[in-house]
């Protein structure tokens, strides 16, 4: 067990470097010059050229790649060009808020997504089988930004305009309110949870959509399996055939499916952060992107496609944990 | 290709009739509908008078907005349908190109198998463990944002389901007797991948593809609502949606109506999409 997770972590390093390299190369050969960008355009040639040289640009693009991985990979991600911080201290600050909101959203719409999917099998064909499948349908096709918008535009706006109670007006920008360091800790915790309220159910709301669909399916499965049909002939109650019989077998693949389900999150997440102006990830790549920002750029897509890979080892792990059958595969 | 009985199933199915459908009319309309606007889509009369004018509104002069006008005062309607050619051909170019990319990798990794074939599932999984957005913004924003790079960068992205796809079905059909035949032939290998493997193994790319288009036009309007796809002043739903962002509060059907086009093709492909894989599963709709 152990040494099938390390081989697999072994397996899982090069898609690292591969993301690596791409976005390396990628950088460099693109149009943008960012020794310009870095000074303005009002630097005469002697400074673009020094400041070039200083910044190790002027190197070939071999050397520039190995020492910069060298570097990677020791921690030291350079500084980044438009905030003039370290790239570790810009992703350090915007990965936490990234980490609560995708956690919080997968959790949710995985526990949303299996109850709605499982519901769906048990009454297979009923008039709430197909109501479930054409909103699912419906709000898998939804875009996260369409989403979000509409959400912004009930709860923060139209809250206000139809005079709802207080407790249904959700704020739609930022992870807390201004000043709300000077609150006492509970007041504290209650702003960064309405703050949290829209983007997390925003996300959810689409991967919920995601996962119903496909738990129907895998359940619909399970459920004609024989050993269902033995377990409804020795007389359990339905309840316990779908609960504990189809639907155990059900999860693994739905378990298996994070690995698939966690690049569609972190590329909802990059709407959803620049919308609800959330400090993560998500809104970092996409003003790094803007700015030309390539320290920045890199380490961040690094970071999304390791989170990605962890996401995937813990995926598998939880399947071993599920189903003994998996355990002697890898 | 689909046999006569799958074909059947499909024609039956309401999902792919309703998907086909609503696929069907927004392409006639985008087809259509710019000529008969004509000028509307960006001439800009009296801005003050005419912006923002209600879904069904009338400007002073009498010329009925079916949707509204935007802060410019450019007939809604005129745009989203003007944007619904740039969406649907980016969609459809962005489909092709995965599908190629995806075609040529999974018969190449399928049918050749050893290193070859572990070089490229190794990539191919690599590859499907990027998110997919960040990768994009990246892309894009590393040339001037614009068409052909948005189609490019989705067709790039959006291989690795197609690849693995493809791979499958050539592994299974390689071994069958018609293709030893063709090779005892003395058929040359590429051309017993071509005429004799891959017509057996592209149907299940059928379904990858539909839900290739929706999901690329849903990805084109995201880059553009981020500013990084298609370019204003030319419309595509997602910079209509950008721009309706603006104005969300005081005209929300600018954002809204674009919103909508969205999900409603990206639904009907997806329905599509669902109804195909049904009919190879010899299912129908009884699921």
């Amino acid at each position: 067990m152990r040494a099938s997770l390390l081989k697999r972590l072994l397996i899982a390093m090069p898609t690292v470097l591969l993301v690596l390299t791409v976005t390396f190369v990628g950088l460099h050969l693109a149009p943008g010059d960012p020794v310009r960008l870095y000074l303005g355009p009002t630097a005469d040639v002697a400074t673009a050229e020094a400041t070039r040289h200083a910044l190790g640009l002027d190197r070939p693009l071999v050397v520039q790649y190995a020492a910069w991985l060298a570097r990677f990979v020791t921690g030291d991600w350079g500084t980044s060009i438009a905030q003039h911080r370290p790239v570790t201290r810009v992703l350090g600050d915007a990965l936490g808020p990234t980490l609560l909101l995708t956690g919080l959203s997968l959790l949710a719409s995985y526990a949303l997504g299996i109850l709605l999917g499982a519901v769906q099998a048990a009454r297979r064909r009923s008039r709430l089988d197909a109501a479930i499948t054409a909103v699912t349908t419906a709000l898998y096709a939804l875009p996260s930004y369409v989403l979000a918008l509409a959400l912004v535009l009930v709860f923060a706006y139209g809250a206000v305009l139809w005079n709802w109670p207080a407790v249904l007006r959700f704020p739609a920008i930022g992870a807390e309110s201004v000043g709300a360091e000077f609150l006492d800790p509970g007041a504290r915790l209650a702003d960064r949870v309405r703050h949290l309220a829209l983007p997390v159910l925003t996300l959810v709301v689409v991967g919920a959509a995601g996962t119903a669909r496909f738990v129907r399916g895998s359940m619909v499965e399970a459920l004609r399996q024989p050993f269902v049909r033995a377990a409804r002939a020795k007389g359990l109650a339905e309840r316990v055939v779908v609960l504990r019989h189809a639907l155990r077998n059900a999860l693994v693949p739905v378990i298996v499916l994070i690995g698939l389900q966690l690049p569609a999150l972190f590329s909802g997440v990059v709407f959803v952060e620049t919308i609800f102006a959330w400090p993560g990830m998500g809104r970092v790549t996409v003003q790094a992107v803007l700015g030309r920002d390539y320290p920045v750029v890199m380490a961040a897509t690094a970071v999304f496609a390791t989170l990605v890979v962890l996401g995937n080892l813990l995926a598998d792990g939880a399947a071993a944990l599920v189903d003994p059958r998996v355990r002697g595969e890898t | 290709m689909i046999a006569a009985r799958p074909l059947n199933a499909l024609r039956r199915d309401r999902r792919a009739l309703a998907g086909g459908l609503a696929i069907v009319v927004i392409i006639t309309a985008a087809a259509i509908g710019p000529v008969v606007f004509g000028a509307q889509t960006i001439e800009m009369s009296e801005v003050v008078a005419e912006r923002f004018l209600a879904p069904l509104a009338r400007t002073p002069d009498g010329v009925l907005h079916f949707l509204g006008t935007d802060r410019f005062g450019r007939d809604l309607l005129a745009r989203l349908l003007l944007g619904a050619r740039v969406s649907l051909a980016v969609g459809v170019f962005a489909a092709l190109a995965s599908l190629s990319v995806g075609v040529v990798l999974g018969a190449v990794a399928g049918y050749t198998g050893g290193a070859v074939d572990r070089a490229i599932v190794a990539v191919t999984d690599a590859a499907l463990a990027i998110p997919r957005v960040p990768f994009l913004l990246l892309l894009v924003a590393l040339f001037q944002p614009g068409l052909p790079i948005t189609v490019a960068a989705l067709g790039l992205t959006g291989w690795m389901t197609v690849a693995r796809l493809i791979r499958g079905e050539v592994r299974s059909v390689r071994t069958r007797p018609f293709v030893e035949a063709a090779r005892a032939l003395g058929v040359p290998p590429a051309r017993v991948l071509a005429r004799h493997v891959l017509p057996h193994a592209l149907t299940p790319a059928l379904v990858a593809a539909a839900l290739g288009v929706g999901n690329a036009i849903m990805l084109e309007a995201g880059l553009s609502f981020l500013g990084l796809g298609v370019q204003p002043p030319t419309p595509s739903w997602g910079n209509m949606i950008a721009a309706g962002r603006d104005s969300l509060v005081l005209a929300p059907w600018v954002a809204l109506a674009p919103a909508l086009a969205v999900a409603i093709v990206v639904t009907a492909f997806n329905l599509l999409a669902d109804a195909l894989e049904s009919a190879i599963a010899g299912e129908g709709s009884r699921d």
